[in-house]
């Protein structure tokens, strides 16, 4: 993290016993696996999890002093690998991405820690992107806990309570040398909320400790016939250890009054959701005092089956609030009813939509419905809904784009503007920022197959004359890109090209630094250039644009890279800094500087409006959050004009579009020299004088021949 | 939906904003604002890809600690539609926003900037995509318990802070969280950063929310001449135009004076006169006042000569100055970004030489040697800036240029056409044929696409001008060409409007 510090999170992970920490969710969870006297950790950053990533990355001393090894996994496979550690001893290890995307990328390494089965404690934080703002595939780990055998626990929103958790699910996977996913919703990260911390733990054995007495047993490495005896330990030993632990320990939680007829089945992570809704129908109160009784699953895979079989008795039908699809736990609580011979109907998706996320909108009216059918007399009356007082079509849609001075958009804005001189291109796109080029105003970007796969996603084209456009991040480049991609296409001989965007971090996912980052950073070795790797595996054809901002010479060479006579894979390095990440940089310098009197020079750009047409040809070839429009000035003049408002960052990528696609002279530079010295001051006084002159005599000329 | 719970003491607030705006912070600021009056609070938020650009909701639960004495509550972590008691949206479509997901309703007091940052595609369209600023402010004071509306942006920006310090001071003003100001005062200090420029941004927004609501926009003010040929001009303009087409008149008189001189405005003025002569009071002068618009704006169209000369202006300086806020004593230097073709270098010598070169290959490649990249032009150089000040002053032979003259052939067969379709009773068409000028406008590529669309358009009205919907069919044709850059909705409107 070269420009971003996360001082003031490490210092939460400090407090000793007695002591309140007061945070973010996931930053507690962060703290709650140091009480939990974690031996090591490792993970990929990703929403909703980089924060755990961050701070822990900042917290090197503290890790340090505390003998926790912590790793910047390159990939979540290699973090899921890195569980190894406490196969064959007692240490307790956890790791964290996001999910379903990481859990994917994890799930060979997964599969072979969940057969072997662990000896120490082994968590799996997965932030759970899925709904609102989520942008990736709408998709649940829960499956990939059913067929690797892993516990699946999903926390009431409870900071208290998830501090817990982490503790107990390090000893339920010692009970059960079993993995545990701990799943944590986007909001649940978010969700801010205090708990009484406890003393950092050491762990009692070290990772130092552990490879310095190397111990082995044949039975947990996955090979026959072992992987025979796994499936059954996993049955007959592992999953009933489970089911007793978390009976023993009372994982799953009991909220509400008793009541005989109806109750309700929720996933621990909505919870809170399904309190409000039943606050809002008089069915609750700010403490979770329903009115009709709550089983809360903290534990969503396994079920306990008496546990549920003792919930079920006697009532008529209960509702199960379980989020996205396949409904497993539906299918699961069904198998339960039925082998107990139960007569209590399971209400799921049958009132509750199959897809998407459970909003509290959606609880409410399924909660309504539901009591509507099964128990009216605590049933709320049916109301009907206003009308929404505004047409969605009145407010515009956001889609996410680059930021202002983004280094990505010349990129696409030459691909743009060749596309208008060769026709459309093919293009398998890749995960980062640079996804955001199939939206407005790019829109290019055919598929996306996974991170790091841009290229491998444009394979299966061996063009005749037509070459197929692959674009990969630096982030996807080195999580698994130089192989899968790159490689791939020297070894099978393709032509296509790949963009690669080389920004310096992991931007996408908040700036973390890379194996090519070309910051300095302390604890990790950077500075490993792109291009030299892609020589190494076996490209001839590279080349490195150092400047992206050049419009005209992106364009170029692009173009040569399209049209060029040579065979095999192409690579173009398009290498310029992350604006964000740098203005984080650039940003307090500068202020400094000025405020000490040094000369700075400053550019920004503008839009002159009395040429301006308003066409707005150069914001669908640039999409700056900068470059805006404001009204016309003109009073014979409807359409709105460009307008370059005061976030410039003066990257000059709208000077360069306007140049490179011949659009309209109205755009200008302006060069701000603050703390001007001597001689600055003098040509610029000589310069003012006599164009002053000139100036002042035309400007009498128009006067005299004014309306 | 819902009807509030008497019994409920819990206040729930979402926040709309925009990556970068600040709504974390404004947020956090509220949890702390919560925490130090001895309430429990809750705040969470959906940021990921919002982050970039897209609109982002935060929410907080306040409960008040006697409330929860030492239980600890269940509070929601989104807002379910109808239970917002407070909404603060950090931009107007995002107070739209609000409404729309049913978050601002009528036990919301929906605390709103009303300042637009408009979105990619209001920015991207053609002509003008912005979405109604008043339909939003109207549902919003309509809709909501309260509206407390104002330019926050602009605020902000003139107390050296952004947009959240100053929706913290409405927060406050609004009275409806019940802590006294100073408390707020104090949560923003206990944030520790940028505390002074953020009190400051408090104390406007603070003010501006009390105030009342700002006075309407004023009218334009009728445009006076200030020179004896301005009044001349202004005299004829009264004399002849009908009332509804004076005040454009006007405007495109003063346009072309400067633009040219007086003989040109002139030349406007006589041209007017041959539209009005097919024009009639049971019109309502319709097709004079629209003429009077397009006809200025399609003869003050854009040449070398017209963009050398508004870059070179004095006020033109200043305004730079202005807008790019650079500090006093800061040197200012600009440098444009100019791409003069072949063609343009052509057009602006004098027509029969301009023509000459045009044909001969020989001159166009050594033109196009010479003129085959775009150009830095640093304006506040010396040398620079005389290159653009000799550029303007070819006005005075502007008449005699080849585009000029192209220019003039183009503008006279347009109003004969409009003039030929009036007096043959397609009064509405006549309209719609003048206001395609409108497709006409930019440099380059894009000046030569927009001629196209309308060059299209016009090719296509002998064939309507028979048909009853001949005008809703040119209205058509010209909002298809403003779709999109690539013409397919105008090929697609031309084959729907032949089957």
């Amino acid at each position: 993290m070269a420009e971003r510090s996360f001082a003031s999170e490490v210092e939460k992970l400090r407090l000793g016993a007695g002591e309140r920490f007061h945070g973010e969710g996931i930053l507690a969870v962060t703290k709650a696996l140091l009480q939990a006297g974690v031996a090591y950790v490792g993970g990929y950053q990703g929403s909703p999890i980089s924060h755990l990533m961050d701070v822990f990355a900042d917290a090197n001393s503290l890790l340090e002093e505390l003998g926790v090894h912590f790793e910047s996994s390159a990939s979540e496979a290699s973090a899921a690998a890195m569980l190894a550690a406490s196969v064959n001893y007692p240490l307790r290890g956890a790791v964290a991405w996001k999910s379903v995307v990481g859990t994917n990328v994890a799930s060979d390494a997964l599969s072979n820690v969940a057969s072997g089965g662990v000896t120490g404690g082994t968590l799996v934080i997965v932030g759970e992107d899925y709904g609102e703002g989520s942008s990736i595939m709408q998709e649940r780990t829960h499956a990939f806990a059913m067929k690797s055998q892993m516990w699946l626990l999903d926390p009431r929103p409870s900071h208290r309570l998830i501090v817990d958790l982490v503790e107990r699910a390090f000893e339920l996977s010692e009970a059960s040398n079993t993995p545990v996913l701990f799943e944590l919703r986007v909001r649940g990260c978010h969700q801010t909320g205090s708990f009484i911390a406890r003393d950092n733990k050491r762990p009692p054995m070290t990772v130092g400790e552990a490879a310095a007495n190397p111990r082995r047993d044949l039975d947990r490495i996955v090979l026959p016939p072992a992987n025979f005896l796994h499936e059954t330990e996993k049955v007959e030993k592992r999953w009933p250890a489970a089911i007793d632990f978390i009976r023993r320990h009372a994982l799953n939680e009991r909220f509400g009054a008793n009541r005989s007829d109806v109750g309700i089945i929720v996933q621990g992570g909505l919870f809170n959701s399904l309190n409000r809704a039943l606050e809002l129908v008089g069915l609750s109160d700010a403490f979770g005092n329903a009115s009709l009784p709550l089983y809360v699953l903290n534990v969503t895979y396994p079920l306990i089956p008496d546990e549920v079989e003792r919930f079920c008795a006697g009532k008529k039908a209960v509702l199960l609030l379980e989020e996205g699809q396949p409904e497993f736990i539906e299918h699961e609580l069904n198998t339960i009813v039925r082998r107990a011979d139960l007569q209590t109907r399971i209400v799921g998706k049958e009132l509750l939509p199959r897809a998407g996320e459970y909003v509290a909108a959606v609880i409410l009216d399924g909660v309504s419905a539901f009591l509507r059918k099964w128990a009216p007399d605590i049933a709320p009356t049916e109301e009907s809904r206003d009308e929404p007082a505004l047409a969605p079509a009145l407010v515009p849609a956001r889609p996410a784009g680059l930021c202002t001075g983004c280094p990505e958009r010349p990129v696409f804005s030459a691909m743009k503007l060749l596309q208008k001189e060769m026709g459309d291109f093919h293009v398998s796109a890749d995960i980062g920022c640079h996804l955001f080029s199939i939206l407005p105003p790019f829109h290019i970007g055919n598929t996306t197959m996974g991170y790091g796969l841009g290229t491998a996603g444009a394979s299966a084209f061996k063009p005749g004359d037509r070459r197929a456009i692959a674009i990969m991040g630096d982030g996807g480049f080195w999580h698994n890109g130089l192989t899968s991609g790159i490689g791939n296409a020297v070894f099978n001989g393709d032509d296509n090209l790949t963009v690669i965007i080389d920004n310096g971090y992991s931007a996408a996912t908040g700036g973390q630094d890379l194996l090519s980052s070309r910051a300095d950073n302390r604890i990790r070795r950077t500075k490993h250039p792109i291009e030299r790797a892609v020589r190494g595996i076996g490209v001839s054809s590279v080349s490195t644009i150092t400047r992206t901002y050049d419009v005209a010479g992106m364009r170029d060479a692009l173009r040569r890279a399209l049209t060029s006579k040579e065979k095999g894979p192409k690579v173009l390095i398009a290498q310029s800094e992350c604006q964000l990440n740098r203005q984080r940089r650039v940003k307090p310098a500068t202020a400094r500087a000025i405020r000490e009197g040094r000369r700075v020079v400053r550019e920004r750009f503008g839009v002159d409006p009395d040429t301006c047409t308003g066409d707005h040809s150069c914001i669908r070839l640039s999409g700056c959050p900068s470059l805006t429009i404001r009204p016309n000035p003109d009073p014979l003049r409807d359409d709105p004009i460009a307008h370059v408002d005061n976030s410039c960052v003066g990257c000059g990528v709208c000077g360069e579009v306007s140049h490179a696609a011949v659009l309209c002279p109205s755009f200008y530079k302006a060069d701000i020299t603050i703390n001007p010295t001597a001689a600055d001051r003098m040509k610029a006084r000589i310069r003012r004088f006599v164009i002053g002159l000139w100036q002042r005599r035309s400007a009498r000329a128009l006067a005299a021949r004014a309306f | 939906m819902v009807s509030r719970d008497p019994r409920r003491e819990r206040i729930t607030i979402a926040i709309l904003a925009l990556g970068g705006q600040g709504g974390g912070v404004l947020a956090d600021w509220i949890v702390a604002l919560a925490q130090q009056e001895g309430f429990v609070v809750q705040a969470t938020s959906v940021p990921g890809v919002a982050q970039r650009t897209g609109s982002t909701v935060y929410y907080v639960e306040l409960l008040p600690a006697d409330a929860a004495e030492s239980r600890e509550p269940v509070l929601a972590l989104m807002p379910a539609p109808g239970d917002v008691d407070i909404v603060i949206a950090s931009e107007l479509m995002e107070a739209g926003r609000a409404i729309l997901r049913g978050f601002a309703t009528d036990r919301t007091v929906l605390i709103g900037s009303t300042h637009r940052v408009y979105s990619i595609s209001e920015k991207s369209a053609l002509g003008d995509g912005r979405a109604s600023s008043e339909r939003i402010l109207e549902a919003a004071k309509t809709r909501c318990a309260r509206f407390i509306g104002f330019d926050m942006e602009e605020i902000a920006s003139r107390a050296g802070s952004v947009i959240s310090s100053v929706m913290f001071g409405a927060l406050a003003a609004s009275g409806a969280l019940p802590f006294p100001r100073n408390a707020f005062e104090k949560a923003i200090r206990s944030g520790g950063k940028g505390v002074e420029a953020s009190l400051a941004a408090f104390a406007a927004g603070f003010e501006a929310a009390d105030a009342a609501p700002q006075a309407a926009r004023t009218e334009r003010t009728a445009l006076e001449p200030t020179t004896p040929a301005g009044a001349a001009l202004a005299d004829r303009i009264a004399r002849q135009l009908p009332a509804p087409a004076q005040g454009v008149a006007r405007e495109g008189a003063r346009r072309l004076m400067e633009y040219q001189d007086r003989r040109y405005a002139e030349l406007y003025l006589d041209r007017l006169d041959s539209v009005l002569a097919v024009d009639s009071a049971s019109g309502a002068w319709r097709l004079t006042t629209a003429a009077a618009k397009y006809l200025a704006l399609w003869m003050s169209y854009e040449d070398v000569i017209r963009v050398a000369d508004l870059k070179v202006r004095e006020s033109r300086f200043e305004r730079v100055r202005e807008e790019v806020r650079a500090p006093h004593g800061a040197i200012l230097e600009l440098t444009e970004y100019m791409h003069p073709r072949p063609q343009e270098i052509c057009e602006m010598l004098p027509a029969s030489l301009g023509r000459r070169l045009r044909g001969s290959r020989r001159a166009q490649r050594l033109l196009g040697r010479l003129f085959s990249k775009g150009r830095h032009v640093r304006t506040t150089s010396l040398s620079w800036f005389f290159v653009l000040a000799f550029l303007a002053s070819l006005r005075s032979i502007r008449p005699r240029t080849l585009r000029y003259v192209v220019e003039q052939q183009r503008i006279d067969e347009w109003l004969a056409l409009a003039r030929s379709a009036a007096a043959a009773g397609r009064y509405e068409a006549a309209l719609e044929l003048v206001e395609c000028q409108r497709l006409i406008k930019g440099y380059g590529d894009t000046h030569e696409r927009g001629l196209a669309s309308y060059r299209t358009i016009v090719e296509h009205w002998p064939a309507l001008q028979a048909r009853v919907d001949a005008a809703a069919s040119l209205r058509r044709l010209r909002e298809a060409a403003l779709a999109d850059e690539d013409g397919r909705e105008l090929s697609e409107a031309l084959r729907l409007i032949a089957a």
